[in-house]
């Protein structure tokens, strides 16, 4: 999926300083990606193995041309991060932090959907694009392979295990995209479909639910009404009690909705095929792709 | 993170609600100074604890004077009150609250609760209060009223008010109805609430509009925040090992199984006790030890797990993408000599340096089984415990 990030993205890091930050910025330029700034209020003028830093993300925008940013910034600060992205012109802004209080996340989504621009995350391992050699965010990029199945997910080491997992069966990724485990994600399930049908480099789907909320029964419903391309899924949490927060903020069985079970039904309903264990993800894969041909 | 009744009602009351008039006792002679005090006909004697269907299972009591207030506050503190909410251990009643009693005329239902769907807060409200609103919203969802409350300007007026008259109040009490939906609108954008429930939500004899329930709980993102609702906080009200767990900023939700677990990674971790489920055994508990876990935390994690007696064994799920195996291993070796172990523990590594993982895993001399996979892990454990 050459849409969300691919050899013309131009990422700038905004947390360029801090630990994560560092880190995966430069792991993200090892795997091919073009890195061209980074920023952390206090720091501009300096570098980071040679990439710029800047106090603004709108001085990075000004003299790189950034286009994407990715977010490292504390979950205390991180919807203004978002915001600061938003209004200095980044298209897609993937944010990595995990914490950030639901309210602030329903109040940056309204502003980043006014202004046109795209939210990956927040609480997510970013988006990867092995054809394109990009990535943007923490996922190992040594375990993805050029393909044509698209993945995309609430959770991260869950999707690793997914990616392992088709890799291993010679079913190599198009785009592997982490929609995060918070309440009010950026990118909902939906939209990544909507993208996937639409992508000619896409074939098939994987799509990696848990419990909490309706972004499951959704998407069964978006397959069932406009998806020609087949999709398998897992759905996490069949073991889950209610009313409890299962690590992701958006995980929780409340008011008895958002039960695995539920989930599972709905997908089953619209024709799509979900496996029961999750050690079975990357054959139920397999198996969409026998019934349901490309055309 | 959820407040009590009473905390929640001082919320209310700040904000301007109207709350019946109380006291928080925690003795039983407290009970009966509270009884006098309000001077009333009657009074209403309230369990305060973190579960709903109290009045069901006896928490919630009508005393008409001081002696019975004695001695219903006898017969609930310091006890354990089991409703269909609790679990067959019930939780213990620390707390009473006494309030006065008072001539209800109507009983409403009203919640702010965020609507994940539409992406806002709503206020929910039903023209029948103090039943199960989960009932009615699976029986009769069409009885259940919404209107959509903007994230920065609250419950606009307009919709208050039409909230108001779709309850069916009477006209004189159709504004400070009203009033009172936009108050916890407001309460809930000023508190980072996840909830804010009234069942009921009353209109006396005498023509007042009275949160006679309250409940509030607040975003556990958000309390770096809300300082003053997250000093409210009882750990008392908590299991011990979820506490310990948060304190060492791990994620950890205890269940009823034999079988511990340590991922890394919230929807691994959920996927892992499923699979374990798969192949017979139990979970005993939910635990993500995070993206970064150092060895200290892997101990740690390991300790809370071992603390309950009754896990039998640990199945340990790693997928190290940036975190390396090797690192790991190293980790999981030293935690397993601190905390002494003593059961079964199966180990899955994957990832970065997977190999040179399994080989210090294999050079430790520990009683650890390696796994394959995922499917090979749950198998090996739920046999090692049975």
């Amino acid at each position: 999926m050459s849409i969300l990030i691919d050899r013309s993205t131009r990422l700038v890091t905004q947390g360029i300083t801090g630990e994560a930050g560092r880190f995966h910025t430069l792991a993200c330029r090892e795997y091919g990606t073009n890195v061209v700034a980074g920023v952390t209020p206090g720091r501009g003028g300096g570098d980071v193995e040679g990439i710029p830093v800047f106090n603004t993300v709108r001085d990075a925008v000004d003299e790189t041309g950034a286009n994407t940013s990715m977010i490292f910034v504390p979950a205390a600060f991180a919807a203004d991060a978002v915001l600061e992205a938003v209004e200095a012109g980044i298209g897609i802004v993937v944010c990595i932090t995990e914490g950030i209080p639901a309210l602030d996340e329903v109040r940056m989504k309204q502003v980043v959907v006014a202004a046109g621009a795209r939210l990956i995350g927040p609480n997510g391992p970013g988006v990867i694009s092995p054809c394109e050699s990009a990535k943007v965010g923490i996922m190992p990029g040594y375990i993805h392979t050029p393909g044509r199945i698209g993945v995309v997910s609430r959770s991260g080491t869950l999707t690793y295990e997914a990616v392992w997992q088709l890799t291993a069966m010679g079913l190599g990724q198009s785009t592997c995209l982490g929609i995060g485990g918070d309440p009010i994600p950026g990118t909902l399930f939906v939209d990544a479909l909507e993208l996937f049908q639409e992508d000619p480099a896409t074939d098939g789907v994987f799509l990696i639910g848990e419990i909490g909320g309706t972004a499951e029964e959704e998407a069964a419903t978006f397959v069932r009404e406009h998806m020609t391309k087949p999709v398998a899924a897992f759905v996490a949490g069949a073991t889950a009690p209610p009313g409890k927060r299962m690590g992701h903020a958006g995980a929780i069985i409340a008011g008895g909705k958002g039960t695995a079970a539920e989930k599972r039904e709905a997908l089953e309903a619209a024709g799509i095929l979900v496996a029961e264990s999750p050690a079975d993800m990357g054959r139920a894969m397999a198996k969409a792709l026998e019934a349901q041909p490309v055309p | 993170m959820k407040l009590h009744e009473y905390q929640a009602k001082t919320r209310f009351a700040e904000a301007g609600l109207t709350v019946p008039e109380g006291h928080v006792v925690d003795a039983p002679d407290g009970a009966a100074r509270a009884f006098e005090i309000l001077g009333r006909e009657f009074a209403v004697v309230k369990a305060q604890v973190h579960a709903g269907g109290r009045g069901k299972a006896g928490g919630v009591r009508l005393v008409r004077s001081a002696e019975e207030a004695l001695s219903v506050a006898r017969d609930l503190l310091g006890t354990s009150l089991v409703t269909h909410q609790t679990g067959p251990k019930g939780v213990v009643v620390r707390n009473l609250l006494v309030e006065e009693g008072l001539d209800l005329e109507r009983e409403i239902y009203a919640a702010v609760v965020l609507d994940r769907c539409l992406e806002t807060p709503v206020l929910m409200a039903c023209a029948e209060g103090g039943v199960e609103i989960e009932e009615i919203a699976t029986k009769r969802p069409e009885a259940i009223l919404r209107e959509t409350v903007d994230c920065w300007r609250g419950l606009d007026a307009f919709k208050a008010r039409r909230m108001a008259w779709r309850l069916g109040v009477p006209k004189e009490l159709v504004g400070s109805l009203a009033r009172t939906l936009q108050g916890l609108a407001r309460i809930w954008l000023a508190s980072d609430a996840g909830l804010v429930e009234v069942n009921p939500l009353v209109t006396t004899k005498d023509g007042r509009v009275v949160c006679l329930d309250g409940k509030m709980s607040i975003d556990d993102s958000a309390l770096f925040r809300q300082k003053e609702l997250a000093a409210l906080r009882n750990t008392q009200d908590e299991e011990p090992t979820e506490v310990r767990a948060r304190a060492a900023h791990l994620s950890y939700v205890k269940l009823d199984g034999d079988i511990g677990c340590l991922v890394n990674g919230a929807g691994l971790a959920m996927a892992t006790m499923d699979i374990v489920k798969l192949h017979g055994g139990e979970p005993a508990n939910f635990l993500d030890v995070g993206g970064s876990a150092t060895a200290e935390q892997v101990a740690t994690a390991f300790g809370i797990i071992l603390e309950d007696s009754t896990v039998k064994g640990i199945l340990v799920n790693i997928f190290g993408g940036i975190m390396q195996c090797d690192i790991l291993a190293e980790g999981v070796v030293e935690a397993t000599k601190a905390v002494r172990l003593d059961r079964p523990l199966v180990v899955r590594l994957e990832g970065t340096n997977v190999e040179r993982g399994r080989q210090i895993l294999a050079d430790s001399g520990l009683d650890i089984t390696s796994a394959a996979d995922m499917g090979d892990a749950a198998r090996l454990i739920v046999e090692a415990v049975s």
